[in-house]
């Protein structure tokens, strides 16, 4: 299993779901966290807080987002989960609003989840990746793709 | 050289820009550690000659001996090579 698949555990994908703004769904992400055994309530809030507290800078990509924020124990295992939206909702990015796809990511420190953004890396730079996924209906279509 | 990648909490969006830093300093043959850090550390170490971070981060890094660059769409190596050459030769 690819190291993408292995972080997005049972619960954590989300296929089009509605969020009226940039905070439901930065806590959708959150929400996949905690159903899928990653995190608990705590780190949704701080996902929260921290675009909050220093704007959209996890809009990494034109129509993608990766909300997290410090490992802490809220982090209960390293983990990611995602959110494709119905409806694209703005972050206030300069450039890469609206956004559409959401990663939630929670790392238990600095080092043990390299490999995954590794692997997360070389998915989003290739050209078009992030509309291959916009394109997929079914979960299962998506776990191909990460494979 | 030195280079730090900056964001709020070091391990998500600066971690991305690292990597592909990485990536496209191996391109332009060119060399320079690259490390990843959040904004305290990155403010508190004041070593790094390039600060590499997002747009929404440029204004909490003011007041450094050290260049900062903003990335806009960090899988864009176009872009990341673009503007770090340009700070670097």
């Amino acid at each position: 299993m690819s190291l993408l698949n292995a972080a997005l555990g049972v619960g954590s994908i989300t296929l089009a779901a509605e969020a009226p703004d940039w905070e439901a769904a930065v806590r959708l992400a959150g929400s996949g966290l905690e159903a899928s055994g990653r995190t608990t309530n705590v780190y949704t809030q701080a996902m929260v807080a921290a675009i909050r507290e220093l704007g959209p800078y996890v809009v990494v990509a034109p129509g993608l987002a990766m909300p997290h924020a410090r490992p802490s124990e809220a982090v209960l295992e390293t983990g990611m989960s995602l959110v494709v939206l119905k409806t694209p909702v703005a972050f206030g990015h300069r450039k890469n609003d609206p956004v559409r796809v959401v990663f939630g990511l929670a790392a238990l420190d600095h080092d043990r989840h390299l490999e995954l953004l590794s692997e997360f890396a070389g998915k989003f730079g290739k050209e078009g990746f992030v509309n291959s996924l916009l394109s997929c209906q079914s979960e299962s279509e998506i776990r191909h793709l990460f494979t | 050289m030195k280079i730090v990648a900056v964001c709020g909490a070091g391990i998500g969006t600066s971690v991305l820009l690292k990597m592909n830093a990485e990536k496209v300093l191996r391109t332009l043959g060119l060399t320079a550690t690259v490390e990843a850090a959040d904004i305290e550390t990155a403010r508190a170490s004041r070593d790094a000659q390039i600060l590499l971070t997002t747009p929404e981060i440029v204004d909490k890094l003011q007041g450094l001996p050290s260049e900062v660059i903003a990335i806009d769409h960090v899988f864009d190596l176009g872009e990341i090579s673009e503007k770090l050459s340009k700070a670097m030769l």
